[in-house]
């Protein structure tokens, strides 16, 4: 008997221009978040200049800010503290989340009922709310930030994966595997799981960009990144009466968020058919 | 435009090299429909008949001017009274459907609303298109209820849709289409969803409003038996290509097409050859007085809704048991019980001489690779994200502990079995056809080495050709393997072609079991004897010639 090697499987998508733009968005991103340090011209804290909201120019590429600082340098650091904190956020929140949610749609009954309506109570709260409250218990620094982030955005992966999971569980495919015997674990990991990760997928890149912008607002009221470090949302508020000097300080950092918000949002808007019509 | 003139027999309907193109998701571009030519007299019924895929429905939509999304027409013409309706705007087609063309959909329950009343929604018609005032539509709808002989015609319009019976739904949406006086009324496949005794009803209803009202009309289905009580002339498609095209008599009687010859000689049933006549063995599988349901357990025991209620049964050894009954009947509950995803409330559950414990969680895993359930919609028992591969492979790691080369040997052994290809592994389930899914799901079921294969309606969504080619499949493996079949169906001709011994339940009751043999035999229970006379024949006077208690049909059918 021959035993044929599988075929590689073609990838048969469609990838729509927008797309593809938004993608290379994404990744320009994430590449000067990883690379920062070998990019950066000067060091992040360094007043480099005596011309504070300084015009762009050779040496300060994106101008200066409110205290003669490198925006370019502070940007690319900047990348590195939002999209880093954001990620690592964002990972816990959804291996928390996801987990409950499969195991809540798997085993079911009373496991379920109880799991959800405790998780239903982190959902009253409003965001910021609970992020100021454990940001001014704990006090402001990278790991509580991250802690906050999951714990507020952990809720919502939760009741997406249990509603996608409880679909799929009522499936024939599921019973056959119940009436050979598998246990819930096995359900949930082989069974459940492969059909979701699509959905699940998109939704924790829309959930990101909520992180993004929960992380820069918490910087704006001055709880986020502490100086002489700097998050987009920090820069954004050190700078704001530069508005009125027409300095590029403010618009940089804004434009920089704007545009990874926008390209992640778009990217989900458009993947390609066959992730969407799960998703549907 | 000249104006013909309107005496019966002359052509209403032309189609000349209709031709619709399907994009899929990839951008490739498929042929639906490759060049249909076809005329519809005046006052005849036109039946479209072939099985799934095979574009019938994309042509009754033609004539509604309509193409599903992401389809469109890429040639021919489709003309009504001599104006083609592909070339029509939008608001042209608009004013043409309900008014001169109407539609009377597959599933009735999907196609209402179901928050407003069924008057409401019935004369929507009359208002869209102007045609009538609301009190005289609301007395031409209760003039239709009446000849579609619906009960209580004049109120029957205040309930809401959930509050009539499948049968009576349908009706009402013939009597939606039949309300704007259109010239041609496309009925698509609209008793397939009913059961039988249903069925009957609503057919005579049709073929009397049709007759009445010498009414054009095109029916899509994909049984020839019904085909052939309503329609005039037949067109045999296949593959988006007309096969065969004829008057009904010749169709059915002397088929010219081998296609067609196929489609007949699958309609025949065929006696399973060792029918009753096969000794008795050892009882395989046991049930007895079986009561379970769904909702809360009550006070005494038993679940809120009773769904089977003190069913006993013996499946021998080798031997096919069929369950045969109606929709709500309690037969795939009956199945669900055996396997143990619904635990039975009481009564105990027999496999080889040991009482089975009620729910699957606490059966060993030896008498769960026993007995092995298989679904009727392939496309939902099959995990859609893994590979026929591991689909197969699951039970033989999960039961035997295979893996490896052992596994895929096994595997490919197991494909070879029901008639597939080795490289089939390595495919998805979506890349199959509906035969291929059903043949992975058997497969998949005969991997553990069971004793006894539960059978839930599994030829039930194939089509025709396919279905007879499962079925002898099945008893091949019967012979090869000394399978035992717990086998559920709606379907009288399936199980008289598979099975030894037929039970028939009713209610969540058994009503009585008999050697399948004996089905026409004087003894047999009324209802069993109202079932059998519910099948169509493909004699085009069986529903005239039909005769059956209209006391019988009223307890039992839930028209």
């Amino acid at each position: 008997m021959t035993v044929s090697a599988a075929p590689r499987r073609k990838l048969r998508f469609q990838i729509r221009p927008i797309a593809a733009i938004c993608l290379a968005v994404v990744l320009f991103w994430a590449a000067v978040a990883l690379f920062a340090p070998l990019l950066v011209h000067y060091p992040v804290g360094d007043m480099v200049s005596y011309d504070y909201f300084g015009p762009m120019s050779k040496e300060y590429w994106l101008g200066t800010d409110y205290l003669g600082r490198d925006i370019y340098s502070r940007l690319i650091v900047g990348a590195r503290y939002t999209i880093g904190i954001a990620f690592v956020g964002l990972i816990l929140a959804a291996l928390i989340g996801v987990t409950l949610g499969l195991l809540a749609a798997a085993f079911g009954g009373v496991f379920d009922t109880i799991l959800s309506r405790a998780i239903d109570t982190f959902v009253g709260i409003p965001n910021l709310l609970l992020a100021l409250v454990i940001v001014a218990g704990g006090g402001s620094s990278i790991p509580i930030l991250i802690g906050a982030i999951t714990i507020i955005f952990f809720p919502g992966c939760y009741r997406f994966t249990r509603s996608m999971a409880v679909n799929v569980n009522a499936l024939d495919f599921i019973s056959v595997a119940r009436a050979r015997g598998e246990g819930n674990f096995y359900v949930m990991i082989h069974e459940i799981l492969p059909n979701i990760v699509g959905p699940i997928m998109a939704d924790l890149g829309l959930r990101f960009v909520h992180i993004i912008l929960l992380l820069s607002g918490l910087s704006f009221l001055g709880l986020g990144v502490q100086p002489p470090n700097a998050d987009w949302g920090a820069m954004v508020r050190e700078n704001m009466i530069g508005i009125s000097y027409g300095s590029p300080a403010v618009v940089v950092p804004s434009l920089a968020l704007a545009s990874l918000a926008l390209a992640i949002n778009l990217l989900i808007d458009n993947l390609p058919q066959r992730i969407r019509d799960q998703l549907e | 435009m000249t104006n013909h003139p309107k005496n019966t027999g002359d052509t209403l309907v032309r189609i000349e090299d209709l031709r619709v193109t399907a994009t899929t998701d990839s951008g490739r571009k498929i042929e639906i429909l490759k060049g249909i030519n076809f005329d519809v007299r005046r006052g005849e019924v036109l039946a479209l008949i072939g099985e799934s895929g095979s574009g019938k429905t994309t042509i009754a939509l033609s004539l509604l001017a309509y193409a599903r999304s992401g389809c469109h027409f890429s040639g021919g013409r489709v003309l009504l009274d001599g104006v083609d309706l592909i070339a029509l705007d939008e608001g042209s087609r608009q004013k043409l459907r309900g008014n001169k063309v109407s539609y009377v959909p597959q599933s009735a329950a999907a196609s209402f609303n179901p928050s407003k009343k069924i008057m409401d929604q019935v004369v929507e018609v009359a208002e869209i298109h102007g045609i009538l005032d609301k009190a005289a539509a609301r007395t031409k709808a209760i003039g239709l209820f009446r000849a579609l002989s619906l009960p209580s015609p004049e109120t029957i319009g205040n309930r809401y849709p959930h509050q009539v019976s499948g049968g009576q739904l349908q009706r009402l949406a013939a009597a939606m289409a039949l309300l704007g006086d259109p010239e041609l009324v496309v009925f698509d496949e609209p008793t397939t969803a009913l059961d039988v005794t249903t069925q009957i009803e609503v057919l005579k209803a049709f073929k009397s409003a049709i007759l009445d009202r010498g009414m054009t009309g095109v029916y899509v289905s994909h049984d020839l038996a019904v085909v052939a009580q309503i329609s005039d002339r037949i067109i045999v498609l296949k593959d988006g290509e007309v096969q065969e095209a004829g008057e009904t008599e010749q169709i059915v009687g002397a088929p010219a097409h081998p296609y067609t010859q196929a489609l007949i000689a699958a309609f025949e049933p065929v006696e399973a050859e060792a029918a009753g006549s096969r000794p008795a063995s050892t009882a395989v599988l046991e049930m007895r007085d079986v009561i379970a349901g769904y909702g809360n357990v009550k006070s005494d025991g038993k679940p809120h809704i009773i769904a089977v209620d003190s069913v006993s049964l013996t499946l021998q050894r080798g031997h096919s048991l069929g369950v045969i009954g109606e929709s709500g009947c309690g037969k795939s509950t009956l199945l669900r019980v055996a396997a143990g995803l619904l635990p039975a409330a009481s009564g105990s559950c027999i496999l080889d001489g040991n009482t089975l414990r009620p729910q699957v969680s606490a059966r060993s895993k030896d008498e769960l690779r026993k007995m092995q359930i298989v679904f009727q919609l392939a496309d939902t028992a099959l995990n859609p994200a893994q590979t026929v591969g591991n689909i197969i492979g699951r039970p033989l790691t999960f039961y035997h502990g295979m893996r490896g080369a052992e596994r895929e040997k096994r595997v490919i052994e197991l494909l070879d079995m029901v008639r597939m290809p080795a490289q089939f592994r390595h495919r998805l389930p979506r890349e199959l056809s509906g035969g291929q899914r059903q043949r992975v799901n058997l497969a998949r079921a005969l991997a553990a080495k069971p004793d006894v294969l539960l059978c839930d309606e599994i030829t039930s969504a194939l089509d025709t050709v396919v279905a007879a080619k499962v079925l002898e499949l099945l008893k091949e493996l019967q012979r090869e393997l000394h399978l035992s079949y717990l086998f559920v169906s709606h379907d009288i001709h399936t199980v008289q072609s598979l099975c030894d011994e037929v039970m028939v339940m009713f209610g969540g009751r058994k009503l009585e079991t008999f050697a399948a043999a004996d089905l026409h035999a004087e003894a047999r229970h009324p209802y069993t004897k109202l079932l059998a006379s519910s099948l169509p024949t493909l004699d085009p006077t069986w529903l005239d010639n039909l005769q059956q208690d209209p006391e019988l049909v009223r307890k039992f059918a839930h028209a």
